[in-house]
Protein backbone atom coordinates (compact mmCIF):
# COMPACT_ATOMS: atom_id res chain seq x y z
CA UNK A 1 0.00 0.00 0.00
CA UNK A 2 2.89 2.36 0.62
CA UNK A 3 3.86 4.55 -2.29
CA UNK A 4 7.48 4.23 -3.28
CA UNK A 5 8.77 7.80 -3.47
CA UNK A 6 12.33 8.76 -4.05
CA UNK A 7 14.60 11.41 -5.51
CA UNK A 8 15.50 10.90 -9.16
CA UNK A 9 19.00 9.63 -9.90
CA UNK A 10 21.04 10.28 -12.98
CA UNK A 11 20.80 7.25 -15.20
CA UNK A 12 24.13 5.60 -15.90
CA UNK A 13 24.85 5.27 -19.63
CA UNK A 14 24.15 1.80 -20.98
CA UNK A 15 27.46 -0.08 -21.04
CA UNK A 16 28.09 -1.58 -24.43
CA UNK A 17 29.84 -4.91 -24.66
CA UNK A 18 33.09 -4.11 -26.43
CA UNK A 19 33.24 -7.20 -28.62
CA UNK A 20 29.94 -6.62 -30.37
CA UNK A 21 30.12 -2.91 -30.85
CA UNK A 22 33.60 -1.82 -31.81
CA UNK A 23 33.05 -2.88 -35.41
CA UNK A 24 29.91 -0.79 -35.73
CA UNK A 25 29.92 2.75 -36.99
CA UNK A 26 27.37 4.76 -35.05
CA UNK A 27 26.50 8.28 -36.14
CA UNK A 28 24.20 11.05 -34.95
CA UNK A 29 22.41 13.61 -37.17
CA UNK A 30 24.97 16.02 -38.54
CA UNK A 31 27.94 13.65 -38.39
CA UNK A 32 30.01 13.62 -41.54
CA UNK A 33 30.22 10.08 -42.90
CA UNK A 34 32.68 10.69 -45.70
CA UNK A 35 34.01 13.49 -47.87
CA UNK A 36 34.52 11.18 -50.85
CA UNK A 37 32.13 12.12 -53.64
CA UNK A 38 32.26 8.69 -55.29
CA UNK A 39 29.50 7.23 -53.10
CA UNK A 40 25.78 7.13 -53.76
CA UNK A 41 23.70 8.44 -50.91
CA UNK A 42 20.99 6.14 -49.50
CA UNK A 43 18.30 6.54 -46.85
CA UNK A 44 19.24 8.56 -43.80
CA UNK A 45 21.90 10.68 -45.50
CA UNK A 46 22.13 13.99 -47.29
CA UNK A 47 24.85 15.96 -49.06
CA UNK A 48 26.02 19.10 -47.30
CA UNK A 49 28.78 21.05 -49.10
CA UNK A 50 29.96 17.94 -50.96
CA UNK A 51 30.22 15.99 -47.71
CA UNK A 52 27.95 13.03 -47.04
CA UNK A 53 26.21 13.71 -43.72
CA UNK A 54 23.89 11.57 -41.61
CA UNK A 55 20.35 12.82 -41.03
CA UNK A 56 19.31 10.17 -38.48
CA UNK A 57 20.97 8.54 -35.48
CA UNK A 58 22.00 4.99 -36.31
CA UNK A 59 24.61 2.75 -37.84
CA UNK A 60 26.21 3.26 -41.20
CA UNK A 61 25.69 0.52 -43.75
CA UNK A 62 27.83 0.35 -46.83
CA UNK A 63 27.00 -1.84 -49.79
CA UNK A 64 29.60 -1.30 -52.55
CA UNK A 65 29.03 2.29 -53.55
CA UNK A 66 25.82 2.86 -51.64
CA UNK A 67 25.95 4.35 -48.14
CA UNK A 68 22.87 4.50 -45.96
CA UNK A 69 22.23 5.02 -42.27
CA UNK A 70 19.86 2.62 -40.58
CA UNK A 71 18.20 4.40 -37.65
CA UNK A 72 18.24 2.74 -34.22
CA UNK A 73 14.81 3.98 -33.20
CA UNK A 74 12.30 4.00 -35.99
CA UNK A 75 8.82 2.98 -36.96
CA UNK A 76 8.37 -0.59 -38.09
CA UNK A 77 9.49 -1.14 -41.69
CA UNK A 78 7.90 -4.44 -42.60
CA UNK A 79 9.22 -7.02 -44.97
CA UNK A 80 7.46 -9.99 -46.52
CA UNK A 81 7.27 -12.82 -44.03
CA UNK A 82 7.43 -10.77 -40.82
CA UNK A 83 5.13 -11.79 -38.01
CA UNK A 84 3.26 -8.84 -36.54
CA UNK A 85 0.81 -8.26 -33.72
CA UNK A 86 -1.60 -5.46 -34.53
CA UNK A 87 -4.75 -3.74 -33.36
CA UNK A 88 -7.75 -3.17 -35.64
CA UNK A 89 -8.42 0.55 -36.02
CA UNK A 90 -11.03 0.61 -38.78
CA UNK A 91 -13.47 -1.73 -40.48
CA UNK A 92 -13.83 -0.78 -44.13
CA UNK A 93 -15.41 -2.38 -47.19
CA UNK A 94 -13.75 -5.77 -47.70
CA UNK A 95 -10.76 -4.91 -45.49
CA UNK A 96 -9.61 -3.96 -42.04
CA UNK A 97 -7.05 -1.31 -41.15
CA UNK A 98 -4.54 -2.55 -38.59
CA UNK A 99 -2.23 -0.43 -36.46
CA UNK A 100 1.22 -2.00 -36.41
CA UNK A 101 3.50 0.84 -35.27
CA UNK A 102 4.51 1.60 -38.88
CA UNK A 103 4.27 4.85 -40.80
CA UNK A 104 0.99 3.84 -42.40
CA UNK A 105 -1.76 1.61 -41.06
CA UNK A 106 -1.43 -1.91 -42.41
CA UNK A 107 -4.21 -3.52 -44.41
CA UNK A 108 -5.87 -6.88 -43.74
CA UNK A 109 -7.99 -7.85 -46.72
CA UNK A 110 -11.12 -9.92 -46.22
CA UNK A 111 -9.76 -12.41 -48.71
CA UNK A 112 -6.66 -12.87 -46.53
CA UNK A 113 -8.45 -14.28 -43.50
CA UNK A 114 -9.72 -17.78 -42.91
CA UNK A 115 -13.47 -18.23 -42.80
CA UNK A 116 -14.95 -20.02 -39.79
CA UNK A 117 -14.88 -23.75 -40.32
CA UNK A 118 -11.97 -23.43 -42.70
CA UNK A 119 -14.03 -23.48 -45.87
CA UNK A 120 -12.46 -22.24 -49.06
CA UNK A 121 -14.83 -20.19 -51.17
CA UNK A 122 -15.20 -16.81 -52.77
CA UNK A 123 -16.12 -14.10 -50.31
CA UNK A 124 -19.71 -13.01 -50.79
CA UNK A 125 -21.56 -9.83 -49.97
CA UNK A 126 -22.83 -11.51 -46.81
CA UNK A 127 -19.26 -12.05 -45.63
CA UNK A 128 -18.63 -8.37 -46.14
CA UNK A 129 -21.59 -7.44 -43.96
CA UNK A 130 -20.55 -9.75 -41.13
CA UNK A 131 -16.93 -8.55 -41.02
CA UNK A 132 -17.52 -6.76 -37.76
CA UNK A 133 -18.67 -9.96 -36.07
CA UNK A 134 -15.23 -11.42 -36.57
CA UNK A 135 -12.90 -8.45 -36.03
CA UNK A 136 -14.00 -5.19 -34.42
CA UNK A 137 -12.20 -1.95 -33.71
CA UNK A 138 -9.82 -2.54 -30.82
CA UNK A 139 -9.31 -6.28 -31.40
CA UNK A 140 -5.80 -7.67 -31.44
CA UNK A 141 -4.58 -10.02 -34.14
CA UNK A 142 -1.40 -11.87 -35.00
CA UNK A 143 -0.67 -11.94 -38.72
CA UNK A 144 2.08 -12.27 -41.27
CA UNK A 145 3.10 -9.72 -43.86
CA UNK A 146 2.02 -10.93 -47.27
CA UNK A 147 3.25 -8.04 -49.39
CA UNK A 148 4.15 -4.36 -49.30
CA UNK A 149 2.12 -1.82 -51.24
CA UNK A 150 3.88 0.79 -53.34
CA UNK A 151 3.26 3.50 -50.74
CA UNK A 152 4.89 1.40 -48.01
CA UNK A 153 1.73 0.09 -46.34
CA UNK A 154 1.82 -3.58 -45.40
CA UNK A 155 -0.69 -6.14 -46.55
CA UNK A 156 -1.25 -8.77 -43.86
CA UNK A 157 -2.76 -12.24 -43.92
CA UNK A 158 -3.90 -14.69 -41.26
CA UNK A 159 -4.03 -17.67 -43.59
CA UNK A 160 -2.67 -20.14 -41.10
CA UNK A 161 -4.09 -21.74 -37.99
CA UNK A 162 -1.50 -20.13 -35.76
CA UNK A 163 -2.53 -16.57 -36.73
CA UNK A 164 -5.81 -14.87 -36.02
CA UNK A 165 -7.65 -12.98 -33.30
CA UNK A 166 -5.91 -12.96 -29.94
CA UNK A 167 -7.74 -13.77 -26.72
CA UNK A 168 -6.92 -12.92 -23.12
CA UNK A 169 -3.45 -11.69 -22.35
CA UNK A 170 -1.19 -8.67 -22.07
CA UNK A 171 0.24 -6.50 -24.85
CA UNK A 172 3.62 -4.83 -24.36
CA UNK A 173 4.60 -2.10 -26.81
CA UNK A 174 8.32 -1.78 -27.46
CA UNK A 175 10.65 -0.52 -30.14
CA UNK A 176 10.85 -2.71 -33.28
CA UNK A 177 14.65 -2.56 -33.32
CA UNK A 178 14.81 -4.58 -30.11
CA UNK A 179 13.16 -7.69 -31.52
CA UNK A 180 15.60 -10.23 -32.92
CA UNK A 181 14.69 -11.83 -36.21
CA UNK A 182 14.28 -15.56 -35.72
CA UNK A 183 12.82 -18.63 -37.39
CA UNK A 184 9.77 -18.63 -35.19
CA UNK A 185 8.20 -15.88 -33.16
CA UNK A 186 5.71 -18.03 -31.28
CA UNK A 187 7.17 -19.56 -28.15
CA UNK A 188 5.72 -21.62 -25.31
CA UNK A 189 8.03 -20.64 -22.49
CA UNK A 190 8.82 -23.32 -19.89
CA UNK A 191 7.90 -20.93 -17.07
CA UNK A 192 4.22 -21.38 -17.86
CA UNK A 193 3.16 -18.74 -20.36
CA UNK A 194 3.32 -18.22 -24.12
CA UNK A 195 4.74 -15.28 -25.99
CA UNK A 196 4.42 -13.86 -29.49
CA UNK A 197 7.34 -11.53 -30.33
CA UNK A 198 5.97 -9.44 -33.16
CA UNK A 199 8.60 -7.94 -35.46
CA UNK A 200 6.84 -4.59 -35.12
CA UNK A 201 7.70 -4.33 -31.43
CA UNK A 202 4.32 -5.47 -30.12
CA UNK A 203 4.81 -8.44 -27.81
CA UNK A 204 1.82 -10.52 -26.76
CA UNK A 205 1.87 -12.56 -23.55
CA UNK A 206 -0.88 -15.08 -22.95
CA UNK A 207 -1.58 -18.17 -20.88
CA UNK A 208 -0.57 -21.38 -22.67
CA UNK A 209 -3.69 -23.08 -24.04
CA UNK A 210 -4.15 -26.58 -22.58
CA UNK A 211 -4.76 -28.40 -25.81
CA UNK A 212 -3.91 -27.15 -29.28
CA UNK A 213 -7.27 -25.98 -30.56
CA UNK A 214 -8.27 -27.05 -34.04
CA UNK A 215 -10.64 -24.25 -34.95
CA UNK A 216 -9.62 -21.96 -37.76
CA UNK A 217 -7.50 -19.04 -36.65
CA UNK A 218 -8.90 -18.04 -33.28
CA UNK A 219 -12.56 -17.48 -34.03
CA UNK A 220 -13.48 -18.44 -30.52
CA UNK A 221 -11.86 -16.48 -27.70
CA UNK A 222 -12.16 -18.00 -24.30
CA UNK A 223 -13.34 -15.59 -21.64
CA UNK A 224 -12.79 -17.98 -18.75
CA UNK A 225 -10.85 -16.44 -15.86
CA UNK A 226 -7.14 -17.13 -16.06
CA UNK A 227 -5.64 -18.80 -12.97
CA UNK A 228 -3.68 -16.71 -10.47
CA UNK A 229 -0.39 -18.57 -11.00
CA UNK A 230 -0.56 -17.99 -14.77
CA UNK A 231 -1.31 -14.33 -14.13
CA UNK A 232 1.73 -13.96 -11.94
CA UNK A 233 3.96 -15.50 -14.59
CA UNK A 234 2.54 -13.18 -17.24
CA UNK A 235 2.94 -10.07 -15.03
CA UNK A 236 6.50 -11.04 -14.22
CA UNK A 237 7.29 -11.57 -17.90
CA UNK A 238 5.76 -8.21 -18.74
CA UNK A 239 7.91 -6.40 -16.20
CA UNK A 240 10.99 -8.32 -17.38
CA UNK A 241 10.30 -7.24 -20.96
CA UNK A 242 10.05 -3.61 -19.87
CA UNK A 243 13.28 -3.94 -17.90
CA UNK A 244 15.13 -5.43 -20.88
CA UNK A 245 13.73 -2.78 -23.22
CA UNK A 246 14.79 0.02 -20.87
CA UNK A 247 18.36 -1.29 -21.06
CA UNK A 248 18.24 -1.88 -24.80
CA UNK A 249 18.81 -5.64 -24.67
CA UNK A 250 17.87 -7.60 -27.81
CA UNK A 251 14.68 -9.57 -27.19
CA UNK A 252 14.32 -13.21 -28.12
CA UNK A 253 13.04 -16.25 -26.29
CA UNK A 254 16.34 -17.04 -24.55
CA UNK A 255 16.98 -13.52 -23.26
CA UNK A 256 13.42 -13.23 -21.98
CA UNK A 257 13.71 -16.58 -20.25
CA UNK A 258 17.05 -15.75 -18.62
CA UNK A 259 15.61 -12.44 -17.43
CA UNK A 260 12.62 -14.26 -15.94
CA UNK A 261 14.89 -16.67 -14.11
CA UNK A 262 17.06 -13.84 -12.76
CA UNK A 263 14.02 -12.02 -11.44
CA UNK A 264 12.54 -14.86 -9.45
CA UNK A 265 13.87 -13.71 -6.09
CA UNK A 266 12.19 -10.30 -6.38
CA UNK A 267 8.50 -9.54 -6.06
CA UNK A 268 6.73 -8.88 -9.35
CA UNK A 269 5.94 -5.24 -8.62
CA UNK A 270 9.52 -4.52 -7.48
CA UNK A 271 11.00 -5.43 -10.86
CA UNK A 272 10.23 -1.96 -12.24
CA UNK A 273 12.31 -0.18 -9.60
CA UNK A 274 15.47 1.21 -11.24
CA UNK A 275 18.02 -0.62 -9.06
CA UNK A 276 16.24 -3.97 -9.35
CA UNK A 277 15.93 -3.52 -13.13
CA UNK A 278 19.66 -2.89 -13.39
CA UNK A 279 20.52 -5.93 -11.31
CA UNK A 280 18.27 -8.25 -13.27
CA UNK A 281 19.49 -7.02 -16.66
CA UNK A 282 23.12 -7.39 -15.61
CA UNK A 283 22.54 -11.00 -14.54
CA UNK A 284 20.75 -11.66 -17.84
CA UNK A 285 23.59 -10.19 -19.88
CA UNK A 286 26.11 -12.27 -17.96
CA UNK A 287 24.15 -15.44 -18.62
CA UNK A 288 23.86 -14.59 -22.31
CA UNK A 289 27.61 -13.99 -22.59
CA UNK A 290 28.31 -17.30 -20.87
CA UNK A 291 26.01 -19.07 -23.26
CA UNK A 292 27.70 -17.50 -26.29
CA UNK A 293 31.29 -18.00 -25.30
CA UNK B 1 -6.81 12.32 -21.27
CA UNK B 2 -5.24 10.23 -24.01
CA UNK B 3 -7.27 7.08 -24.38
CA UNK B 4 -5.97 3.70 -25.48
CA UNK B 5 -8.05 1.04 -27.16
CA UNK B 6 -8.37 -2.35 -25.51
CA UNK B 7 -10.03 -5.41 -26.93
CA UNK B 8 -12.87 -7.25 -25.17
CA UNK B 9 -10.62 -10.13 -24.16
CA UNK B 10 -8.01 -7.76 -22.71
CA UNK B 11 -10.74 -6.03 -20.70
CA UNK B 12 -11.90 -9.36 -19.29
CA UNK B 13 -8.31 -10.25 -18.38
CA UNK B 14 -7.78 -6.92 -16.59
CA UNK B 15 -11.13 -7.22 -14.79
CA UNK B 16 -10.46 -10.71 -13.47
CA UNK B 17 -6.97 -9.67 -12.43
CA UNK B 18 -8.24 -6.75 -10.39
CA UNK B 19 -10.85 -9.02 -8.83
CA UNK B 20 -7.99 -11.25 -7.62
CA UNK B 21 -5.88 -8.25 -6.49
CA UNK B 22 -3.14 -8.87 -9.06
CA UNK B 23 -2.95 -6.15 -11.66
CA UNK B 24 -1.19 -6.46 -15.00
CA UNK B 25 2.08 -5.05 -13.65
CA UNK B 26 1.96 -7.13 -10.47
CA UNK B 27 0.71 -4.36 -8.17
CA UNK B 28 -2.08 -4.72 -5.65
CA UNK B 29 -5.24 -2.65 -5.97
CA UNK B 30 -3.94 0.06 -3.65
CA UNK B 31 -0.30 0.28 -4.75
CA UNK B 32 1.22 3.24 -6.50
CA UNK B 33 3.73 3.06 -9.28
CA UNK B 34 7.30 4.18 -8.81
CA UNK B 35 7.35 7.91 -8.06
CA UNK B 36 10.27 10.33 -8.42
CA UNK B 37 10.09 13.82 -6.98
CA UNK B 38 12.50 16.68 -7.35
CA UNK B 39 12.09 20.29 -6.26
CA UNK B 40 13.73 23.54 -7.31
CA UNK B 41 14.11 22.55 -10.96
CA UNK B 42 13.00 25.84 -12.53
CA UNK B 43 15.35 28.64 -11.56
CA UNK B 44 13.19 31.68 -12.29
CA UNK B 45 10.26 30.65 -10.10
CA UNK B 46 9.83 31.07 -6.38
CA UNK B 47 9.15 27.36 -5.99
CA UNK B 48 8.98 24.43 -8.36
CA UNK B 49 8.75 20.66 -8.41
CA UNK B 50 8.80 17.87 -10.96
CA UNK B 51 7.05 14.59 -10.29
CA UNK B 52 7.31 11.42 -12.38
CA UNK B 53 4.72 8.74 -11.60
CA UNK B 54 5.32 5.78 -13.89
CA UNK B 55 5.36 7.53 -17.27
CA UNK B 56 3.26 10.51 -16.16
CA UNK B 57 5.45 13.60 -15.73
CA UNK B 58 4.19 16.84 -14.22
CA UNK B 59 6.04 20.12 -13.65
CA UNK B 60 4.73 22.76 -11.23
CA UNK B 61 6.08 26.28 -10.92
CA UNK B 62 4.95 28.79 -8.30
CA UNK B 63 5.43 32.51 -8.61
CA UNK B 64 4.59 34.93 -5.82
CA UNK B 65 3.37 38.36 -6.87
CA UNK B 66 2.03 41.27 -4.86
CA UNK B 67 -1.60 41.98 -5.57
CA UNK B 68 -4.79 43.35 -4.13
CA UNK B 69 -6.66 41.01 -1.77
CA UNK B 70 -10.17 39.86 -2.53
CA UNK B 71 -12.85 42.27 -1.25
CA UNK B 72 -14.64 39.62 0.89
CA UNK B 73 -11.44 38.58 2.69
CA UNK B 74 -9.15 41.62 2.95
CA UNK B 75 -6.72 39.99 5.37
CA UNK B 76 -5.86 36.94 3.26
CA UNK B 77 -3.81 36.23 0.17
CA UNK B 78 -4.95 33.67 -2.41
CA UNK B 79 -3.80 31.04 -4.90
CA UNK B 80 -4.46 30.98 -8.63
CA UNK B 81 -4.19 27.71 -10.53
CA UNK B 82 -3.51 27.22 -14.19
CA UNK B 83 -3.00 23.84 -15.83
CA UNK B 84 -1.39 23.64 -19.25
CA UNK B 85 -1.53 20.36 -21.16
CA UNK B 86 1.57 20.40 -23.30
CA UNK B 87 1.48 18.94 -26.79
CA UNK B 88 4.54 16.92 -25.74
CA UNK B 89 2.26 14.64 -23.79
CA UNK B 90 0.11 13.49 -26.68
CA UNK B 91 -0.69 14.90 -30.15
CA UNK B 92 -4.32 15.32 -29.04
CA UNK B 93 -3.21 18.29 -26.93
CA UNK B 94 -1.93 20.20 -29.91
CA UNK B 95 -3.27 23.73 -30.28
CA UNK B 96 -6.43 24.04 -28.23
CA UNK B 97 -6.97 20.33 -27.79
CA UNK B 98 -5.75 20.28 -24.22
CA UNK B 99 -7.80 23.25 -23.07
CA UNK B 100 -10.81 21.27 -21.92
CA UNK B 101 -8.75 18.91 -19.81
CA UNK B 102 -6.70 21.81 -18.45
CA UNK B 103 -9.79 23.74 -17.38
CA UNK B 104 -11.25 20.65 -15.70
CA UNK B 105 -8.02 20.05 -13.78
CA UNK B 106 -7.69 23.67 -12.61
CA UNK B 107 -11.35 23.82 -11.54
CA UNK B 108 -10.82 20.72 -9.41
CA UNK B 109 -7.71 22.27 -7.88
CA UNK B 110 -9.66 25.39 -6.94
CA UNK B 111 -12.23 23.21 -5.20
CA UNK B 112 -9.55 21.22 -3.37
CA UNK B 113 -7.82 24.30 -1.97
CA UNK B 114 -11.00 26.26 -1.28
CA UNK B 115 -10.94 25.98 2.51
CA UNK B 116 -9.33 27.74 5.44
CA UNK B 117 -6.97 24.97 6.44
CA UNK B 118 -5.02 23.80 3.39
CA UNK B 119 -2.76 26.80 3.06
CA UNK B 120 -2.49 29.48 5.74
CA UNK B 121 -3.77 32.37 3.64
CA UNK B 122 -3.47 34.89 6.47
CA UNK B 123 0.31 34.53 6.33
CA UNK B 124 0.16 35.75 2.76
CA UNK B 125 -1.25 39.11 3.81
CA UNK B 126 1.06 42.14 3.67
CA UNK B 127 -1.25 44.97 4.62
CA UNK B 128 -4.95 44.40 5.18
CA UNK B 129 -7.14 45.52 2.33
CA UNK B 130 -4.28 46.84 0.22
CA UNK B 131 -1.53 44.35 -0.49
CA UNK B 132 -1.20 40.63 -0.27
CA UNK B 133 0.80 37.83 -1.83
CA UNK B 134 -0.86 36.03 -4.72
CA UNK B 135 0.63 32.62 -5.49
CA UNK B 136 0.30 31.71 -9.14
CA UNK B 137 0.53 27.94 -9.37
CA UNK B 138 1.28 26.83 -12.94
CA UNK B 139 1.07 23.16 -13.74
CA UNK B 140 2.56 21.76 -16.93
CA UNK B 141 1.75 18.24 -18.08
CA UNK B 142 4.79 16.82 -19.80
CA UNK B 143 3.74 13.20 -20.23
CA UNK B 144 0.39 11.54 -19.81
CA UNK B 145 0.15 7.94 -18.60
CA UNK B 146 -2.88 7.97 -16.37
CA UNK B 147 -3.51 9.31 -12.88
CA UNK B 148 -2.95 13.00 -13.53
CA UNK B 149 -4.69 14.29 -10.40
CA UNK B 150 -2.48 12.40 -7.97
CA UNK B 151 0.74 13.44 -9.69
CA UNK B 152 -0.38 17.08 -9.87
CA UNK B 153 -1.34 17.23 -6.20
CA UNK B 154 1.95 15.70 -5.07
CA UNK B 155 3.85 18.13 -7.28
CA UNK B 156 1.89 21.11 -5.91
CA UNK B 157 2.59 20.05 -2.34
CA UNK B 158 6.30 19.65 -3.11
CA UNK B 159 6.43 22.99 -4.94
CA UNK B 160 4.65 24.79 -2.09
CA UNK B 161 7.15 23.28 0.34
CA UNK B 162 9.93 24.59 -1.88
CA UNK B 163 8.44 28.09 -2.29
CA UNK B 164 10.47 30.92 -0.84
CA UNK B 165 8.52 34.16 -0.55
CA UNK B 166 10.69 37.21 0.01
CA UNK B 167 10.08 39.17 3.21
CA UNK B 168 8.68 42.66 2.80
CA UNK B 169 9.00 45.80 4.91
CA UNK B 170 6.26 48.36 4.77
CA UNK B 171 7.29 51.91 5.36
CA UNK B 172 5.38 55.15 5.18
CA UNK B 173 5.87 57.11 2.00
CA UNK B 174 6.43 60.88 1.64
CA UNK B 175 2.85 61.51 0.54
CA UNK B 176 1.46 59.34 3.32
CA UNK B 177 1.00 56.22 1.17
CA UNK B 178 2.59 52.86 1.93
CA UNK B 179 5.81 51.83 0.29
CA UNK B 180 6.77 48.22 0.03
CA UNK B 181 10.40 47.21 0.14
CA UNK B 182 11.60 43.76 -0.64
CA UNK B 183 14.43 42.53 1.48
CA UNK B 184 17.84 42.74 -0.28
CA UNK B 185 19.09 39.48 1.11
CA UNK B 186 18.03 36.67 -1.29
CA UNK B 187 17.99 34.17 1.54
CA UNK B 188 15.71 36.24 3.77
CA UNK B 189 12.45 34.60 2.87
CA UNK B 190 9.32 33.14 4.29
CA UNK B 191 8.43 29.46 3.86
CA UNK B 192 4.94 28.08 3.76
CA UNK B 193 3.59 25.51 6.16
CA UNK B 194 2.46 22.65 3.92
CA UNK B 195 1.37 20.28 6.69
CA UNK B 196 -2.29 20.57 5.82
CA UNK B 197 -1.98 20.67 2.02
CA UNK B 198 -4.12 17.81 0.75
CA UNK B 199 -3.14 15.11 -1.70
CA UNK B 200 -5.58 13.88 -4.29
CA UNK B 201 -6.29 10.16 -4.67
CA UNK B 202 -8.09 8.91 -7.77
CA UNK B 203 -9.99 5.65 -7.38
CA UNK B 204 -11.24 3.97 -10.55
CA UNK B 205 -14.11 1.53 -10.33
CA UNK B 206 -13.25 -1.56 -12.37
CA UNK B 207 -15.79 -4.33 -12.13
CA UNK B 208 -16.75 -4.62 -8.47
CA UNK B 209 -13.48 -3.34 -7.07
CA UNK B 210 -11.61 -0.08 -7.16
CA UNK B 211 -7.98 0.59 -8.04
CA UNK B 212 -5.64 3.37 -7.07
CA UNK B 213 -3.22 4.82 -9.64
CA UNK B 214 -4.83 3.32 -12.71
CA UNK B 215 -2.88 3.03 -15.96
CA UNK B 216 -4.49 4.06 -19.23
CA UNK B 217 -5.50 0.46 -19.98
CA UNK B 218 -7.24 0.10 -16.61
CA UNK B 219 -8.94 3.45 -17.12
CA UNK B 220 -10.32 2.16 -20.43
CA UNK B 221 -11.93 -0.72 -18.50
CA UNK B 222 -13.53 1.49 -15.84
CA UNK B 223 -16.73 3.45 -16.24
CA UNK B 224 -16.51 5.79 -13.29
CA UNK B 225 -13.87 7.19 -10.92
CA UNK B 226 -13.92 9.01 -7.64
CA UNK B 227 -11.46 11.82 -6.95
CA UNK B 228 -10.92 12.55 -3.28
CA UNK B 229 -8.49 14.96 -1.68
CA UNK B 230 -7.21 14.03 1.75
CA UNK B 231 -4.99 15.84 4.26
CA UNK B 232 -2.42 14.10 6.45
CA UNK B 233 -4.91 13.89 9.30
CA UNK B 234 -7.43 12.07 7.10
CA UNK B 235 -9.67 15.10 6.57
CA UNK B 236 -11.42 15.20 3.20
CA UNK B 237 -11.48 18.58 1.45
CA UNK B 238 -13.12 17.67 -1.84
CA UNK B 239 -14.76 14.71 -3.55
CA UNK B 240 -15.70 14.51 -7.16
CA UNK B 241 -17.05 11.82 -9.41
CA UNK B 242 -15.86 11.67 -13.00
CA UNK B 243 -16.82 9.38 -15.80
CA UNK B 244 -20.04 8.47 -17.52
CA UNK B 245 -20.92 5.39 -15.47
CA UNK B 246 -22.83 5.19 -12.22
CA UNK B 247 -21.64 4.37 -8.72
CA UNK B 248 -23.97 2.97 -6.09
CA UNK B 249 -23.85 4.49 -2.58
CA UNK B 250 -22.14 1.51 -0.91
CA UNK B 251 -19.28 1.57 -3.35
CA UNK B 252 -18.94 5.35 -2.97
CA UNK B 253 -18.64 4.87 0.78
CA UNK B 254 -16.15 2.03 0.36
CA UNK B 255 -14.09 4.03 -2.10
CA UNK B 256 -14.11 7.09 0.16
CA UNK B 257 -12.82 5.02 3.07
CA UNK B 258 -10.11 3.46 0.90
CA UNK B 259 -9.21 6.87 -0.50
CA UNK B 260 -8.84 8.31 3.00
CA UNK B 261 -6.60 5.42 4.00
CA UNK B 262 -4.39 5.64 0.92
CA UNK B 263 -4.27 9.43 0.97
CA UNK B 264 -3.27 9.56 4.62
CA UNK B 265 -0.41 7.14 3.91
CA UNK B 266 0.95 9.35 1.11
CA UNK B 267 1.84 12.34 3.23
CA UNK B 268 4.41 10.91 5.63
CA UNK B 269 6.87 9.52 3.04
CA UNK B 270 6.43 12.67 0.92
CA UNK B 271 7.32 15.04 3.77
CA UNK B 272 10.23 12.82 4.75
CA UNK B 273 11.57 12.86 1.18
CA UNK B 274 11.16 16.65 0.87
CA UNK B 275 13.00 17.24 4.13
CA UNK B 276 15.70 14.81 3.08
CA UNK B 277 16.16 16.66 -0.21
CA UNK B 278 16.28 19.98 1.64
CA UNK B 279 18.96 18.69 4.00
CA UNK B 280 21.17 17.67 1.06
CA UNK B 281 21.48 21.37 0.36
CA UNK B 282 23.26 23.05 -2.53
CA UNK B 283 25.89 20.31 -2.86
CA UNK B 284 23.29 17.88 -4.24
CA UNK B 285 23.40 17.80 -8.02
CA UNK B 286 19.98 18.29 -9.56
CA UNK B 287 18.92 15.75 -12.16
CA UNK B 288 16.58 18.12 -14.00
CA UNK B 289 15.05 17.03 -17.27
CA UNK B 290 17.72 15.16 -19.16
CA UNK B 291 18.69 12.66 -16.50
Amino acid sequence: MAADMRLPTIRKPVSLSVSAFDRRDLVVPGDIITSDTGFMRGHGTYVDEEKLTASVAGEVQRVDKLICVRPLKTRFNGEVGDVVVGRITEVQQKRWKVETNSRLDSVLLLSSVNLPGGELRRRSAEDELTMREYLQEGDLISAEVQSVFSDGALSLHTRSLKYGKLGQGVLVQLSPSLIKRQKTHFHNLPCGASIILGNNGFVWLYPTPEQQEEEAGGFYTSLEPVSLSDREVISRLRNCLLALAAHKVLLYDTSVLYCYESSVQHQVKDILKPEVMEEIVMLTQQKLLEQEG
Amino acid sequence: MAAVQVSEAEKVYILHGIRDDLRVDGRGCEDYRHMEIETDVVSNTDGSAKVTLGHTAVLVGIKAEIGKPRPMVPDEGYLEFFVDCSANATPEFEGRGGEELGTELSNTLYKVFNNKHSVDLKSLCISTGEHCWVLYVDVLLLQCDGNLYDAISVAIKAALFNTKIPRVHISADDEGGKEIELSDDPYDCMRLNVENVPCIVTLCKVGHRHVVDATLQEKACSVASLIISVTHKGMVTCTRKVGGGSLDPESIFEMTEAGKRVGKALHAPLMKLLQQEESLGKKHQKVGFLG
